[in-house]
């Protein structure tokens, strides 16, 4: 007899579950006429050691195999199963918690069980210890990557803090002129939207109108920070820098006018685009600019599409 | 079309990356990252045909979500560019055609562009 691990988690679960959600509801079933030498057929093409008798769908007894083997030990006549089946059979009803199962493979020390519905008493289907220790695997493992996936997503920080509105602020600090290390902000931002939960769609446009951003503060500024506030509905990025500011914003977004230097173009990038792929990957964008002082970049994605409150000045 | 097809068309080498056995459905040859940034079809299988191998194509193919890169008339990345692409996921390619020689090859055998036009 197999003893069940006595863990809580076991136990749990063969509380959480059902017997009929571990059943097996492939039916294999005999007449009540059938007659006993035809039942080493049945048992043997499904593998199975006993098989219910059944009338419409009503159980009238099991017969398995030591009732076969005890009506060939007695070379006795060809029968119907009815009259060498066991009449008094135990139960399980669908809607008992699987532990209930359990405890009753234990206490019998029976292979399998017919599974009954409680109000009609119509048999639905069978359970075996494979049965049920197949759907006790199958619900852990599913337990456990689920419990992986929350782990590593932090979208659930949303969900946990209490609040009338939960928002998250990060900061990125962009190092003028190292064209190397250009796109690192954006790289990171990108991995933690997705963290976030964020929709891959919107994490990559998100990602590429903060990289077109940075490789303009690389450009043209000593240094820049970008600001992300993560709303459950919407992302919000500014990028501020102090570099020499945009004098005529109009023409700067023109697609083509850049005052890029060569060795910017030559590295693929200053072609003035850069402005006009951030219009177009954001829902709203605001540029203000003071020569001499630097240039403020807001950009607005929304993330939930029903729900959007721009914070427009 | 399938990775090792266009690996065999442009007789490229691999510099880095796997698997090969998978499916790219368009192919963008481009020098201008912001134009590569902005034609990319989101959610696409795309193949980056490119002069330039510096970080910033790297840092392209990994925002705008490229799975391939093969540089043109052998260039190779430098080997921290190279980390990084790995680090990334990227397949990178090399071979000794030119831009507009690898982008007719695989537009003769059917390789779509980014605007989904193909050879009829």
């Amino acid at each position: 007899m197999i003893t069940y691990p006595k863990a809580p988690k076991i136990q749990e679960l063969g509380y959480e579950l059902k017997v009929r959600q571990a059943m097996n509801r492939n039916l294999i079933t005999v007449e009540p006429q059938t007659s006993m030498s035809k039942l080493r057929g049945v048992l043997r093409s499904n593998r199975i050691s006993g098989v219910p008798v059944t009338r419409e769908n009503k159980l009238l007894g099991v017969i398995c195999v030591e009732d076969l083997v005890n009506w060939l030990m007695s070379g006795a006549k060809d029968c119907a199963i009815e009259e060498k089946m066991s009449k008094d059979v135990v139960t399980l009803c669908a809607d008992e918690p699987l532990v209930h199962a359990i405890n009753k493979l234990q206490q019998y020390g029976f292979f399998h069980f017919p599974v009954l519905e409680r109000e009609s008493g119509e048999l639905l289907g069978t359970i075996t210890r494979e049965d049920i220790i197949r759907k006790l695997l199958q619900k852990l493992e599913i337990e456990y990557r689920e419990e992986e996936i929350r782990r590593y997503r932090a979208s659930h920080i949303f969900e946990d803090i209490m609040a009338d509105k939960t928002s998250l602020i990060f900061q990125y600090y962009i190092v003028g002129q190292d064209f190397n290390r250009a796109g690192e902000s954006s790289s990171a931002l990108k991995k933690s939207l997705k963290r976030l939960g964020t929709h891959p769609d919107i994490a990559r446009r998100v990602a590429i109108a903060v990289y077109e951003a940075e490789m303009n503060v690389v450009i043209y500024a000593r240094g820049g920070e970008i600001t992300v506030k993560v709303d459950p509905n919407q992302i919000r990025i500014e990028v501020e820098d102090s570099g020499p500011g945009i004098p005529d914003i109009e023409k700067a977004m023109q697609p083509g006018y850049s005052t890029a230097p060569e060795w910017v173009r030559e590295l693929g990038f200053g072609a003035g685009m850069g402005l006009n792929n951030i219009k177009k990957c954001a829902d709203e964008m605001n540029i203000t600019s003071t020569v001499g002082k630097g240039t403020r970049l807001e950009i607005y994605v929304a993330t939930k599409k029903e729900s959007v409150s721009y914070e427009v000045k | 079309m399938n990775l090792g097809k266009i690996r065999q068309i442009l007789r490229a080498e691999v510099i880095v990356g796997s698997p090969l056995d998978r499916e790219i459905e368009v192919c963008c040859a481009c020098d201008l990252m912001s134009e590569v940034l902005s034609c990319v079809p989101t959610g696409s299988s795309c193949l980056l045909l490119t002069n330039l191998a510096h970080s910033q194509t790297i840092r392209t193919a990994e925002i705008a979500e490229i799975p391939v890169i093969c540089f043109v008339r052998g260039r190779k990345p430098e080997s921290q560019n190279i980390e990084s692409a790995k680090k990334n996921g990227l397949v990178l390619l090399s071979t000794y055609f030119s831009l507009y020689e690898a982008s007719g090859r695989l537009y003769k055998e059917g390789m779509p562009g980014c605007s989904g036009s193909r050879v009829s």
